[in-house]
């Protein structure tokens, strides 16, 4: 087993509203990822993807505050640490983020090379300019970016090539783990499949040690992480192998996502997508019982009583339901069955 | 093939030219086309090839430099006000980005209530309207009670791109253009979606124009796609012809380079 690099226990995080209600929009979230390692973060619009991403930073501040668990990045709990002492030490070096709207995250009048000098200067008073360029001229080479890039700026690039750049310098000071939220989701299909080659490189070549993806593409997923992490209404619902995860989920939502994957192959225009109707629940009250009951095919008296904890079923493997692994697959082959 | 159906919305030598000089860009390059009624249709492309360029000619929203455009078999007139109005009310448009979509001092209830008005319905009592509105969202996996009294900025983006949609199961165009109606939405909500406006197609023959890069949506949705490429159409035809057999290495390579699940997805290609 490999050194973990982040550990995630039970982390709670909600906001706080204008109306002064409690939403919470990360509810007692456990992962962990071993060094070397990829994990997708997948689930419908709203179900708290990017605020787990800005909670596992630590970096907190309002409407968002920190409520319980634990945040371990490379031996070092950053649970409850000051945010101004979280800035300093954690953010670009130990963690770095990639929010979802990074492309408008570069000024527009300022030359990338000049960005690159503030971020690093940031952390590094005395390096002077040909260090800095020298770096940044040796990283985004190894990437794939022309070094002319650094000279230009941020208007004059293309979306795509903003991405890359916006991604080539979020790794400068060599952080441990990175954060991705849905970092190519605005882009073509080119320019997509050129961000993903980069964020592999940066994985491949040790750059960083340890990566989260977040998007709602599952075949992306698929093509760049190790695991996939299912959330629904603020929980996890499902944690499996990529493989696992798309060919054999167990969880009766990601059966859904996964069986609503659309490609361009030949047959897809005669499936049935699986359609799941209705809406997730209020993270302001949510029902006690299963959050995924009111939408569920399969559900029982029971789920709408009892809350259901995730199992654990050996080889890295969970899931949020209470009916068997076995039941859960008869069924579905059953269905698979019926709809030829 | 000979086509029956009735011309719903078509085109000749449309063309776009943005800026002079050095700035200029044609945007769009002499494109002809011509939907017919209920077709659905797709206009796929990578970024900048001029897509949402073409879509805002098509609604009216900037005029076109060269060509012509006609609806309905006759050359369309939106000179002025009154005849834009009328325009409007056959055709509407869900927009790449629905943060620049709404105006930002009208609450959900407003912008619902506003779609209903503009079909006449402004003496219904207001609890059939309430009874519209709930549907309406519903089809879009939205709780219409939790948006009351909320202004759209504060819903997260998937979430507003859905509102723009259920605007749509209230107008009834017989025209909608959809510029990348889905790409803030999940796949399961995405079904659901398409499925229901798939329906309206059926319902009330309206003609849906779907602009996409995405091939795989492309695919699902349509009866005839139009890939774009630099301002022209390089390629159209059935989806089954154009993706199952594309002709065009461009249309290749936007094919190549959607992810895939069922084969390799070659990453030595960009
Ligand atoms: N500032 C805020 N105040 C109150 N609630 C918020 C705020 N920001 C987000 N939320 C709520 O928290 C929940 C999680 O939002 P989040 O942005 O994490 O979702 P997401 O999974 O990233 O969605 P998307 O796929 O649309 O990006 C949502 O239900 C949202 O309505
Ligand atoms: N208002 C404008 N002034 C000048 N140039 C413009 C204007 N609008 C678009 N263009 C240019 O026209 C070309 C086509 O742009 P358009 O937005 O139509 O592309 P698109 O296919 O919709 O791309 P995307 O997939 O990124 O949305 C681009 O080169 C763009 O820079
Ligand atoms: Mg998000
Ligand atoms: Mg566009």
């Amino acid at each position: 087993m490999g050194k973990v690099m982040l550990d995630v226990r039970e982390l709670t995080t909600k906001y706080i509203t204008r109306f002064g209600e409690d939403v919470y929009a990360v509810d007692h979230v456990s992962l962990a990822i071993e060094e070397g390692r990829s994990l997708g973060v997948a689930g419908e619009s709203g179900c708290g993807k990017s605020t787990l991403a800005l909670s596992l930073m630590g970096y907190y501040f309002p409407p968002l505050y920190y409520t319980s668990g634990d945040i371990i990045i490379d031996d070092n709990n950053i649970s409850g640490m000051d945010p101004d002492e979280v800035r300093k030490s954690i953010l670009g070096r130990e963690i770095a983020y990639i929010p979802q709207a990074a492309l408008n995250a570069l000024n527009p009048t300022q030359k990338i090379i000049h960005f690159i000098e503030d971020v690093v200067r940031a952390h590094d008073p005395t390096a002077t300019k040909q260090e800095i360029y020298d770096m940044a001229k040796g990283l985004f080479e190894s990437l794939g970016l022309p070094a002319e890039v650094l000279q230009k700026y941020a208007v004059e690039l293309s979306g795509g090539m903003k991405q890359r750049t916006v991604i080539a310098i979020s790794v400068i000071l060599k952080p441990q783990v990175l954060i991705a939220d849905e970092p190519s989701s605005a882009l073509d299909v080119t320019s997509q499949k050129m961000v993903i080659k980069m964020l592999r490189n940066l994985m491949d070549n040790g750059y960083i040690k340890a990566m989260i993806f977040i998007t709602h593409e599952l075949p992306l997923l698929y093509n760049v992480t190790d695991d996939i992490m299912v959330m629904y209404a603020g929980q996890i619902v499902e944690k499996a192998g990529a493989h696992d995860a798309v060919f054999d989920p167990l969880h009766p939502y990601s059966k859904g996502l996964m069986g609503s994957i659309i490609v361009p192959e030949e047959g897809l225009r005669d499936v049935k997508l699986a359609a799941i109707p209705g809406v997730p629940p209020n993270l302001k009250n949510p029902p006690s019982g299963c959050r995924f009951a009111a939408r569920c095919k399969y559900v029982r008296p029971e789920c709408r009583v009892y809350s259901v904890p995730l199992r654990e079923i050996g080889n890295g493997r969970s899931y949020r339901c209470v009916i068997s692994e076995e039941e859960l697959r008869d069924i579905y082959a059953r269905e698979a069955q019926e709809n030829g | 093939m000979a086509d029956k159906r009735k011309s719903c919305l078509s085109g000749k030598g449309v063309t776009k030219v943005f800026g002079f000089g050095r700035t200029r860009t044609v945007a769009v390059n002499n494109v002809d086309f011509d939907f017919k009624e209920g077709e659905v249709i797709s206009i796929v492309g990578e970024s900048g090839s001029g897509k949402t360029t073409l879509a805002k000619m098509l609604l009216g929203l900037i005029s076109e430099t060269e060509g012509d455009i006609y609806f309905q078999g006759e050359k369309r007139d939106i000179s002025s006000h009154g005849k834009r109005k009328a325009y409007w009310q056959q055709i509407q448009a869900i927009f790449q980005d629905p943060f620049a979509s709404f105006n930002i001092f009208n609450k959900i209830d407003s912008v619902l209530l506003d779609c209903i008005n503009m079909r006449g319905g402004g003496r219904l009592p207001y609890e059939q309207k309430v009874e519209m509105m709930t549907e309406a969202c519903s089809f879009v996996n939205l709780k219409f009670e939790e948006l009351t009294n909320k202004y759209p900025f504060e819903l997260s983006g998937g979430q507003q791109q859905r509102l723009m949609i259920a605007r749509i199961f209230l107008l009834k165009p017989k025209i909608l253009l959809a510029d990348e109606p889905t790409s803030m939405i999940d796949a399961c909500s995405r079904a659901t979606i398409l499925d229901y406006l798939l329906q309206l197609r059926d319902e009330v023959g309206m003609t849906p124009i779907f602009i996409t890069h995405d091939i795989g949506l492309a695919y699902y949705v349509s009866d005839t796609v139009y890939i774009m490429e630099k301002g022209v159409f390089v390629e159209s035809g059935s989806a089954d012809e154009v993706i199952l057999h594309p002709k065009q290495p461009y249309t290749q390579r936007l094919i190549n380079d959607v992810p895939k699940i069922y084969e390799e997805w070659d990453l030595s290609t960009v």
